[in-house]
């Protein structure tokens, strides 16, 4: 089973990721994570989701995304070479003699220390999925408390972008708020 | 009055003026409440008004609906809109199920109207139905005005939300200066690509909010809907590669056929490479089944030769169908020595099911174009005798077919007592004397398969059915549906368990004068459920017995000229009978067979050619066990 990372640009209207997610729980996709943002544009928004699965079963949900009619264009980031990054926020059970080995892990790992209290540390940081990994098994001794990930959000390199095929936003929907929720 | 008696009656009364001629335009005079300055500039109109002048630029001038609070604005702007016909129905179901049997007998968009909240989940099996058989319609429902969505008022549901799953797409929209655009996008979405329902879901205050009126004379741009207009040659290259090699092909035509309208194309493939041709039941009337190389349909109860050739192919050549598991069988020993293209207008139908060898997305007609020309400079060897094959094996099943022609002595072969009508008798006589050319529109259940197995259609878009879904109720609207489409003759063809899930429509077909022939089937069961109940649970009919109503006073209490039929001499005089009767509905119900079998039955989980098969007379076989539980059981 290998991991999937796929990308959609969207059209910025309401009920768009409802659409996305009934689409996921329908056929039951196998959904790692799921991020949604705004982009350069305030007419779309962009999803980045990675799943497990082979690569038919990826296929599928690239084709299935694609049949909405609210999906401008979907894309498999194996295709073309691409940066994937992950931010997650953590809280650390600390004391006198610990705070000292998780600040230097933070070192060792870019991770940034937001928060200090006299028994725990909070903790933020970026970038790929298995280095997050890593750095969280490594604190997991010391006692995570609290933990959030955003989810991963990639980007192909170079030159590439996920083609919008011209899209210029309608006239309409002139009153609905612009947003995929 | 005995029950064989003719109870013939003349039509009724008109209940109402007869309703405006359709297609009749109004002069812009004609619209009392124009507003605003007439010329120049547009015309500021109201939201209901903008719904019917957008309605008529789509070409839709009928709607099949059923009033309430959240839609009064709309309906009360009909009333300016003389063009536009309303039938009323006796049930919202019914309505989608009319626009759907109108749209699948004319190609054109279904249009169904309803109220915000039962109204509206009322079309929820109507939509599932389209969406499961990607028939084009677009349903109009109200909403509670916009200020009050979202806080439970009177009759508010989240429509939007309920049939999001059961659309192609839908809208709710929440300015009236969007509405035009939105209902050019709508029926765009519902008949392009592959079709399917779109929902509009209006706020009763939209509806009465005024704005000019500006019809988006420019083409629907969208960015996320491209469906594919052209086949790529390369794939379309490789795919003749395969058709080249092969030396037993296989045509599975299905429903995508008769919606793109390459029937010609189809006929002109399989006579130029002489390939025989199946049909799946929606692909029905895609292709003649007179025709030499039409060998009828495929799968659950389809002809058991014909899934014999499935699974002895080298070359199955998939068109414009999707591999429902009622025509595959077990996958897993579905076709195995075959190789296969797929030609389909959905990409996500590629691969789904059955792994493929080439997949060309695209328009059935437009594949099937570029794969004729690029035929014209090959030499693609026809084998006859792949033909002659299927031709022999299709001897054993006409010799355990009981049904012969009501011209032939009388059958004395055990097994068929002569003194009971067989629905199949039924239906190969109505296909004798409508001479195939009835639109035929069928419930679900034995007798639909029976339509199936025995009416052989000849011209395309003349079978109308609930296949996908498999929705009992359907066949009386969809009937009525259909004739205010075409010209030609349609006969409903119901069970007495479907016909009384939307009997009430007749009172629709009354009041709008539908001249559509209503057989009921009665064999005070629900037949395809004893059937199961008969192979898989020891018999025990459990839920499936009916009381029945006496179908032909119920039709007279509606003011319908009715027969009933019992023995298998009077089939020929009803129908004629009722081919007779031009003017509005028609009531035949024939009493059958209680505990008849529709043969041949590959049960679920099952190889496709590991069928229960009729027994030879005289010849006893023993039904396959069927081990329960331990296949994909899913059911009737
Ligand atoms: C709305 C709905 N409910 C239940 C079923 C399951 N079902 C399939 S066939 C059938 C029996 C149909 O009986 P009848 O209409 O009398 O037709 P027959 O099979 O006897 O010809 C049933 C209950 C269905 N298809 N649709
Ligand atoms: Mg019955």
């Amino acid at each position: 089973m290998a991991k999937h990372t796929i990308c959609a640009l969207v059209e910025n209207r309401p009920g768009v990721l409802v659409r996305v997610l009934n689409l996921f729980r329908r056929r039951n996709f196998n959904i790692d994570s799921l991020t949604v943002g705004r982009t350069q544009r305030e007419e779309y928004s962009r999803l980045t989701m990675v799943m497990e699965g082979s690569r038919k079963e990826a296929d599928l949900v690239e084709k299935n995304l694609f049949k909405l009619v609210n999906v401008i264009h979907v894309e498999h980031l194996e295709d073309t070479p691409a940066v994937a990054r992950e931010l997650a926020l953590m809280k650390v059970k600390t004391d006198q003699e610990t705070r000292r080995e998780v600040t230097q892990l933070c070192d060792i790992f870019r991770a940034r220390i937001l928060d200090v209290a006299p028994d725990a540390m909070m903790i933020e940081i970026t970038g790929e999925e298995r280095k997050l990994e890593n750095f969280i098994e490594l604190l997991r001794p010391m006692g995570i408390v609290e933990m959030v990930r955003t989810g991963v959000v990639a980007m192909g390199r170079g030159e590439h972008t996920l083609k919008d095929h011209g899209y210029q936003p309608q006239r309409f929907p002139s009153s609905a708020r612009p947003t995929v929720l | 009055m005995t029950p064989t008696d003719t109870n013939q009656r003349a039509a009724p009364a008109p209940i109402a003026e007869a309703g405006p001629v359709p297609g009749t335009a109004v002069p812009r005079t004609e619209v009392p409440r124009t507003r605003g300055p007439r010329t120049p500039g547009p015309r500021t109109l109201n939201g209901a008004q903008i719904l019917c002048e957008s309605l008529l630029k789509e070409g839709a001038d009928l709607i099949f609906g059923y009033p309430g609070g959240a839609i009064l604005p709309t309906y009360d702007a009909l009333t300016e809109y003389p063009a536009i016909h309303h039938v009323l129905t006796r049930h919202e179901q019914g309505a989608t199920h009319m626009a759907d049997g109108f749209a699948r007998a004319t190609g054109k968009v279904g249009v169904v109207m309803a109220t915000s909240g039962p109204g509206a989940t009322n079309l929820v099996t109507g939509l599932a139905t389209a969406m499961m058989d990607s028939s084009p319609i677009v349903a109009i429902t109200g909403q509670v005005p916009l200020p009050l969505v979202g806080t439970d008022a009177f009759q508010e549901t989240d429509v939007t939300g309920v049939t999001l799953p059961i659309t192609k797409h839908n809208y709710l929209v929440t300015d009236v200066a969007d509405l035009a655009h939105i209902v050019k996008e709508a029926f765009h979405i519902a008949r392009t690509g592959r079709p399917g329902p779109v929902l509009i879901d209006i706020p009763k205050d939209i509806q009465m909010a005024e704005t000019p009126f500006i019809w988006p004379e420019e083409p629907v741009r969208l960015p996320g809907y491209r469906p594919p207009a052209t086949a790529d040659p390369v794939r379309v290259g490789s795919a003749l590669e395969l058709i080249k090699a092969a030396k037993r092909p296989l045509i599975l035509a299905g429903h995508g056929i008769l919606m793109a309208d390459a029937v010609d194309q189809l006929r002109h493939y399989a006579e130029a490479t002489h390939t025989p041709v199946a049909l799946t039941l929606l692909g029905k009337s895609c292709m003649s089944e007179e025709h030499p190389l039409c060998f009828g349909m495929m799968g659950m109860h389809g002809n058991a030769h014909v899934n014999e050739a499935i699974q002895q192919a080298d070359l199955l050549i998939a068109l414009g169908m999707r591999f429902d598991d009622r025509v595959t069988g077990n996958l897993a020993t579905y076709a195995q020595s075959a190789k296969k293209i797929h030609i389909d207008i959905d990409a996500t139908e590629i691969n789904k099911n059955v792994p493929v060898d080439i997949g060309i997305v695209g328009d059935a007609k437009v594949v099937m174009q570029e794969l004729l020309s690029q035929l014209n400079d090959t030499n693609v060897e026809p084998n006859p005798e792949w033909v002659d094959q299927i031709r022999t094996w299709q001897l054993d099943s006409d010799r355990r077919e009981l049904i012969r022609d009501d011209q032939e002595p009388l059958d004395d072969r055990p097994g068929l007592d002569p003194k009971k009508l067989l629905a199949g008798q039924v239906m190969r006589d109505l296909c004798k004397y409508t001479k195939g050319e009835a639109v035929t529109v069928t419930d679900v259940g034995q007798h639909q398969m029976f339509e199936a197995q025995y009416y052989q259609h000849k011209r395309p878009r003349t079978l109308i059915t609930s296949g996908g879904l498999g929705t009992m109720g359907f066949g009386v609207p969809a009937a009525i549906g259909a004739k205010m489409g075409t010209d030609d003759s349609v006969w409903a063809i119901a069970g007495d368990g479907g016909f009384q899930m939307t009997m009430m429509e007749l009172a629709t077909a009354v009041q709008e004068r539908v001249n559509v022939k209503v057989a009921v089937i009665n064999n005070g069961f629900l037949g395809m459920v004893r059937q199961w109940q008969e192979f898989f649970y020891d018999e025990r009919y459990h839920a499936t017995p009916m009381v029945n109503p006496d179908f032909c006073k119920l039709a007279e209490a509606f003011g319908i000229p009715t027969r009933r039929v019992t023995q298998r001499s009077q089939v020929k005089d009803a129908v004629l009978w009722a081919e007779s009767i031009t003017e509005g509905p028609v009531f035949v119900e024939f009493v059958v067979e209680k505990e008849d079998i529709v043969y041949p039955m590959v049960p679920a989980g099952a190889a496709l050619n590991e069928m229960i098969r009729r027994p030879i007379p005289g010849q006893e076989e023993a039904v396959p066990e069927i081990a329960l539980g331990t296949v994909a059981n899913s059911g009737v």
